[in-house]
């Protein structure tokens, strides 16, 4: 083991004395039309952590996501928030933030009145929101398209938006689900690398969602590998990767043998559901 | 917005006074040549001759049918307004009042007229009632309909925020209505007219309150048939000036954002 590897290991052994973020056990969902979305699920995410939950399409990853926002409940199983169930963390002063797969803006707000929204509705002291919308908005580059409206805004530019309202209460835990996935590959990488630098400046907890392998290993500390029918998790990677990673971590051959196991997985996991059916 | 096929801003408006034009010539020619009697068919100047000789009589009777639509638009669109509100509040309320509101839409005025007018002393109010029945379903249907077509992703993320119900409602619900609002506005206003005439008709109320309706009835039985044009005339220009101001304020309204309206916007 070296000493990199080493360090890491001990960040994580100081981790453990505070309860996970979220902490799941043995959480399933059955749909009211009886479609079985997850078998039961165990995974925690601790402080700091970078999780990506990976996997093919219809394995339960976005159910998985609204679970741990609370948009949904489990069937069976239970979810702690910092150790407490979910209508506690209001009271904890614990925030989520949440970036849809489409920017889901209000087309008739402006850029500014968008990020606002979410201290808006929490009745946020009126200073205070100006300097959280100004900061979020510089956070994501577009302090200079604060008076626009959605529709003015490129499909990327209109992506960051909907972070920077993610971010703009300062979330204790930011929940993502493929955010980039309708995105060119160009756009895509340089969202990476910005989420990245986001998550190591504002010391971020993410959960993430995407079934890009290569998105799942150049942004995450950790990724949870899921298979479909019924929607289950096969397996946590840890990527031993120094940040900030760039460029040359992409075309690096760690990157290639962590991107060619987490492929294998999931292909097996494929394989196998297909035996059963 | 789309290029190909877009007309100029201009030759829209050209374009149909241009066929009036050419259709009203038509018409005097082919009266003047084959000397169409005026009871049976009469000529377009004889329609306008009319116009300026009866225009006292006409615009007073234009003011009252006028009155009544606008009246019954405005009731139509607060309650209909009102009671989309109440029927996005439980899909229950909705269940068991909708059906009622179909009924109101798919029986005919006309048969319920006689009925309105009985009951309500006042004729006034009765043919405004009248003209409310015929107007509010489309304000009550769109309006519904836009209050549940919020974004779901934007009502959950107003869950996230643990938003309370007025503020989604104020916030979402309502920003979110107004496009199809004002598409139901726009069919109640020219409603609310037909709504306002028929229940006239079905009235036959003359005298001092006597409207456009009451007009053709009359103009019909004495056969003064350039009266009767001259009435249809205005009633219809009428109908075209109500929609004309129902698209405006529609215009006003949304033009910032709206994807229906940004032709008109850009
Ligand atoms: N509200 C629902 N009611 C019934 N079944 C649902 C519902 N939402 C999801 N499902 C089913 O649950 C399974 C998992 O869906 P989910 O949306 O979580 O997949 P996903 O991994 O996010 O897929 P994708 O990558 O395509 O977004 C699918 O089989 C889907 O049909
Ligand atoms: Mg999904």
């Amino acid at each position: 083991m070296d000493a990199r590897h080493r360090e890491h290991r001990e960040g994580f052994a100081l981790n453990e004395i505070a309860p996970p973020v979220v902490a799941i056990r043995g959480v399933e969902k059955r749909f009211a039309n009886g479609t079985q979305a997850l078998a039961p699920v165990d995974l925690d995410v601790r402080h700091g952590e970078f999780v990506t939950l990976l996997g093919p399409s219809g394995c339960g990853k976005t159910t998985l996501l609204n679970l741990i926002a609370g948009l949904i409940a489990p069937s069976r199983g239970a979810i702690k928030w910092w150790g407490n169930p979910f209508s506690a963390t209001g009271s904890l002063g614990r925030k989520l933030g949440f970036v849809f797969q489409a920017p889901t803006l209000m087309p008739w707000a402006r850029v500014d009145a968008n990020v606002r929204l979410p201290l808006d509705l929490a009745h946020a002291d009126r200073a205070h929101a100006d300097r959280a919308v100004a900061r979020a908005l510089d956070l994501v580059d577009l302090e200079d398209f604060a008076r626009h409206l959605p529709r003015e805004l490129s499909g990327g530019m209109q992506m960051r938006v909907s972070i920077a309202r993610a971010l703009v209460t300062s979330p204790d835990l930011l929940l993502m689900d493929e955010p980039f996935g309708a995105l060119d590959e160009f756009t895509r990488q340089r969202l990476d690398d910005e989420i990245s630098k986001l998550w190591a400046a504002q010391r971020l907890t993410v959960v993430f969602v995407t079934h890009s392998v290569a998105e799942a290993v150049f942004l995450s500390t950790r990724v949870a590998v899921m298979g479909a029918r019924p929607g289950r998790v096969l397996d946590a990677i840890a990527i031993d990767e120094p940040f900030p990673r760039g460029d040359t971590f992409r075309v690096s051959t760690t990157f290639a043998s962590y991107a060619q196991r987490l492929s294998r997985l999931v292909a097996e996991a494929g394989a196998e559901s297909a035996e059963r059916t | 917005m789309n290029e190909t096929t877009a007309v100029p801003r201009p030759l829209r408006i050209v374009a149909p006074v241009l066929l009036a034009l050419a259709v009203i010539a038509l018409w005097q020619i082919l009266t003047d040549v084959y000397a169409v009697p005026s009871y049976l068919v009469p000529s377009p100047a004889r329609v306008l001759e009319t116009l300026v000789a009866d225009r006292e009589l006409l615009l007073r009777s234009l003011t009252v049918t006028l009155g009544i639509a606008l009246v019954a638009l405005l009731l139509a669109t607060v309650f209909g307004t009102l009671t989309a509100l109440v029927f996005v509040q439980s899909r229950w309320i909705e269940m068991s009042l909708f059906p009622y509101a179909v009924m109101l839409q798919v029986t005919p005025i006309v048969a319920i007229a006689p009925l309105i007018i009985i009951w309500v002393k006042n004729t006034w109010i009765a043919l405004i009632l009248c003209a409310v029945v015929v107007a509010i379903f489309p304000i009550i249907s769109n309006t519904t309909l836009g209050l549940r077509s919020a974004d779901p992703g934007l009502l959950n993320l107003f869950r996230l925020c643990r938003a309370t119900r007025w503020q989604v409602l104020t916030r979402l619900r309502i920003p979110s209505a107004l496009p199809y609002f004002f598409g139901g506005l726009r069919i109640a206003s020219g409603l609310a007219l037909i709504g306002a005439v028929v229940a006239e008709f079905v009235a036959g109320t003359g005298g001092s309150g006597a409207g456009l309706a009451y007009q053709i009835l009359l103009a019909g039985f004495q056969l003064n048939i350039p009266r009767l044009f001259a009435a249809l005339l205005l009633i219809t220009a009428t109908g075209v000036a109500l929609f004309g101001v129902t698209i405006w304020v529609s215009r006003l309204a949304l033009a910032r954002w709206h994807e229906s309206e940004l032709g008109a916007a850009d």
